[in-house]
């Protein structure tokens, strides 16, 4: 299937997990990490079970946030 | 490493931290890594702090996610982000370097703990949870 990642075109194979995706893309950090699918935000609990599909656009964000104290 | 701001980028960022106060105000920065090694912020995203609070931020996902398709859209990297400590000074709090998890980012902080006399430093920050350095950066606003 063919899917954007971070705004690059790229082809896996059919059926990936979110997870799985992490993994292949070496994500640093993933407990950081924030993930949409086509704008749409995907739980941190649902990575292993939500699968991508052909089209898909893909993006990871890294939490950001900090404190004054 | 050397990082530049605008001084019309500085301004918007000083005026958007006044106008959040007591709130902490964050946001993104983005532009480009220069062949001279210079870290250039060719434009300033001033989110919104889902906290809502004096002590804490955390951006609006919702927001990142549109900065960083605005960045790839105008051909910009992004570079780090940027927010305000309100009443205490323009240095890492311990939260913040726990929630620095990119290292190749630059991470602003604006002092507004005298109203008068703001105080916008970068920083760089990297390691491993619970053991992470911080390294000043040279700022220049232009």
């Amino acid at each position: 299937m063919k899917i954007t990642v971070a705004g690059e075109k790229k082809e896996y194979e059919d059926g990936i997990s979110v997870a799985k995706l992490i993994e292949l893309e070496k994500v640093e950090t993933p407990q950081y990490v924030t993930v949409s699918i086509n704008e749409e935000f995907v739980d941190s609990g649902a990575f292993e079970s939500t699968i991508i599909k052909d089209g898909d656009e893909v993006e990871f964000l890294y939490f950001m946030g900090g404190g004054s104290r | 490493m050397k990082i530049t701001l605008t001084g019309s980028d500085y301004n918007c960022i000083l005026e958007y931290a006044l106008k959040e106060r007591p709130d902490e105000a964050c946001g993104l920065i983005a532009g480009v890594d220069r062949e001279d090694g210079v870290r250039e912020i060719k434009k300033v995203y001033l989110l919104t702090n889902i906290d809502h609070t004096n002590e804490h931020f955390s951006i609006d996902p919702k927001e990142h996610l549109k900065s960083i398709k605005d960045m790839r859209a105008n051909g910009l990297i992004p570079l780090g982000n940027w927010h305000s400590h309100p009443e205490s000074p323009s240095r890492p709090s311990e939260e913040d370097k726990r929630l620095a998890n990119d290292s190749k980012a630059s991470y602003l902080i604006l002092s507004l703990e005298d109203e008068d006399n703001p105080v916008l430093n970068a920083f760089h920050i990297e390691g491993p949870e619970g053991e992470r350095s911080v390294r000043k950066e040279e700022l220049e606003i232009l």
